[in-house]
């Protein structure tokens, strides 16, 4: 904070009538400077410098010699490295189509078909299990699922599932870590949403239903084309999340008693890795698989999403 | 509207029908999310009122009885000596003194990142949304060592520092005021004689309220709820954040864990009851940034 205000400070001078037509632009950059200066450190630090270490560790063994790309060798032939990268995917395909489907439509049907004070309720009460987030939501998911006590114990009873073993078979996992991510993630992404729908300015859904379009025309062609930057942000970033899933699946295996796979995500894969046989080094090898994932899907959706275009101005 | 449809009312009948069917579709959309966003937390409220035993027996929505609540209470109070409080206490902490840093430098270099010209903007921002949508948590494995080589593990730093670095927060606000506030607005202002810093804080700060809150509970409710981090660096319970200490009430409820618990009065009860008390700090700020939240944008400054 005091750093910003000496670098207000500055570059605030009296400027001379005939300079000050020049000076903003110089002005301008060095207050920039200034501005970002907080979170570049943070950034550095927490960002940057582990990443590297994460490199640095991926591409060394434990004594600190270089190995090359030997321990991505070590982990791509572990045994439990590919049925963990095809359980994220299946995983990850589910979430992704029914998070941006589900969000998009309700955050429009909350924005345009009705009013605002019945619409923030809907809001708030799809937002709630956001505050449930991590440890809690999977331990509440975990007494819906258990047909012993769960509210819908007749629905899962109709699936013909009657024990909670049953309910978390490993083919039905997936369907479960969406059920618990959409449960905690989407009420916050539909808040999101709406505020972006809310940007758009009146006169334009009025200039468009003159036209004739009805409220879903509109929502296709305007309101959606209108706030892709943010459905692309969410879904670079949801993406992301799900690549890193560990304590929903680390949980579940546990109140298993044992029977599930411990390894079923990649991150688990690391977890074990690291503190049950203290490979640090496969363990870093397999969180820059995860980067790597990452980085590739959001350079997709970069480059195809105009999530810049703010930069070209 | 009205003239046209008198002159065709079959096409009025037509449309009539199809507005129907696609307030039956909103409805339906709406009725099956609420049961499925609600239901669960009506469950969860409900299940302290019952006995370990009545969770099993009574049906999941029926209400049991006040004494069963306090009986709870007490029984988590009682836990390791009221450490209840501490890992509440803990939480507040982290996530209090990260989010002050969080909004000291997110909020200003996400609004220089979107309306000042700088050499290296153009780096940052791409090294912001890179870091942003990479796994976190591949990153709290190094993370932990980088702690460890500086000596922080164990101490408040190692918890708050890491949670104050928000990238996702810095696009918001980029994002925010690259497509909310004219640059044209700032020029003029510039030219009239403000300072880079009067710019700031006289009109864009003024203006991204609804942006600010956004950030806060964002990153109020992420570190709030994060576990991973804390459970590594954090070597002792009495530094516990409440979501490690909720992982450690599950280890010692016997319904969850045979093998451990007996004699801890720690049951599905109690557990529900500790998950409620861990999530109230969140619902409240929640409530109180709401407001700001629902007014939307920029709604505020184009049409007041």
């Amino acid at each position: 904070m005091t750093a910003l205000n000496t670098g207000g400070r500055l570059t605030a001078p009296a400027t001379p009538k005939l300079a000050r037509r020049r000076a903003p632009r110089r002005r301008a950059g060095l207050a920039g400077y200034a501005f970002v200066a907080g979170y570049v450190i943070l950034l550095l630090a927490f960002g940057v410098f582990p990443t590297l270490y994460a490199v640095y560790l991926a591409v060394t063994n434990d004594r600190g010699q270089f190995t090359g790309l030997g321990q991505f060798i070590k982990v791509i032939q572990d045994y439990r490295f590919g049925p963990a990268f095809s359980d994220i995917l299946i995983y990850l395909v589910l979430w992704l189509v029914i998070l941006v489907v589900l969000t998009v439509v309700v955050a429009v049907i909350l924005r345009s078909r009705m009013r605002p004070g019945l619409s923030s309720v809907f809001r708030f009460l799809f937002y709630i299990p956001g505050a449930l987030a991590g440890v809690a939501s999977v331990l509440v998911w975990m007494f819906m699922l258990d047909p012993g006590v769960s509210p819908v114990s007749g629905l899962l009873n109709a699936l013909g599932l009657s024990t909670f073993s049953e309910v978390i078979a490993p083919q039905s996992l997936p369907v479960i870590f969406v059920l618990i991510a959409f449960w905690t993630g989407a009420g916050g992404w539909i808040v999101v949403m709406y505020g972006a729908l809310n940007n758009i300015p009146d006169e334009i859904i009025e200039a468009a239903r003159m036209d004739g379009a009805g409220p879903w025309k509109s929502a296709w062609f305007i309101q959606i084309p209108m706030i892709s930057k943010w459905i692309a942000y969410m879904t670079i970033l949801a993406f992301a999340a799900g690549t890193q899933l560990f304590i929903e699946p680390q949980l579940l295996q546990s109140a298993s008693l044992g029977r599930l796979n411990p390894t079923w995500s990649p991150n688990q894969l690391a977890y074990v890795l690291a503190f049950q046989f203290g490979d640090f080094n496969g363990a870093a090898a397999v969180s820059i698989f995860l980067l790597a994932i990452g980085l590739v899907g959001a350079g997709i959706l970069v480059t195809r999403s105009g999530l810049f275009k703010a930069d070209n101005e | 509207m009205t003239s046209t449809s008198t002159r065709h009312p079959s096409a009025q009948r037509r449309g009539r029908a199809s507005r129907v069917a696609s307030i039956l579709v909103v409805v339906l959309i709406l009725a099956l999310l609420l049961i499925f966003f609600v239901l669960p937390i009506v469950w969860l409220l409900l299940a302290p009122t019952k006995t370990a035993g009545e969770l099993l027996d009574l049906s999941p929505l029926s209400f049991g009885a006040l004494s069963n609540v306090g009986a709870a209470w007490s029984h988590l109070v009682s836990f390791e000596n009221g450490i209840l409080f501490v890992w509440l206490k803990n939480s507040a902490i982290y996530s209090g003194g990260s989010l002050i840093l969080t909004l000291a430098t997110s909020i200003p270099a996400g609004y220089a990142l979107a309306l000042t010209r700088f050499r290296g903007r153009k780096v940052l921002l791409t090294i912001t949304l890179l870091v942003m949508i990479m796994p976190s948590a591949s990153l709290v494995l190094p993370l932990f060592l980088e702690l460890n080589l500086f000596g922080l593990i164990g101490t408040v730093w190692s918890i708050i520092l890491p949670f104050s670095f928000f990238p996702f927060g810095v696009y918001l606000v980029y994002i925010y005021f690259a497509t909310s506030l004219p640059s044209e607005m700032l020029e003029a202002a510039r030219i009239d004689g403000a300072s880079e810093w009067q710019l700031f804080t006289r009109i864009a700060l003024p203006l991204a309220k609804p942006v600010i809150a956004l950030v806060a509970f964002f990153s109020f409710v992420g570190n709030w709820n994060n576990f991973f981090l804390p459970y590594l660096v954090l070597p002792s319970s009495d530094q516990f954040p409440i979501q490690v200490g909720l992982n450690q009430l599950l280890s010692s409820t016997p319904s969850f864990n045979p093998l451990a618990g007996k004699g801890l009065n720690i049951q599905s009860p109690e557990l529900a009851l500790s998950i409620i008390i861990a999530i109230l700090p969140v619902l409240v700020v929640f409530l109180f940034s709401q407001r700001a939240l629902v007014s939307g944008m920029l709604a505020g400054s184009t049409k007041g």
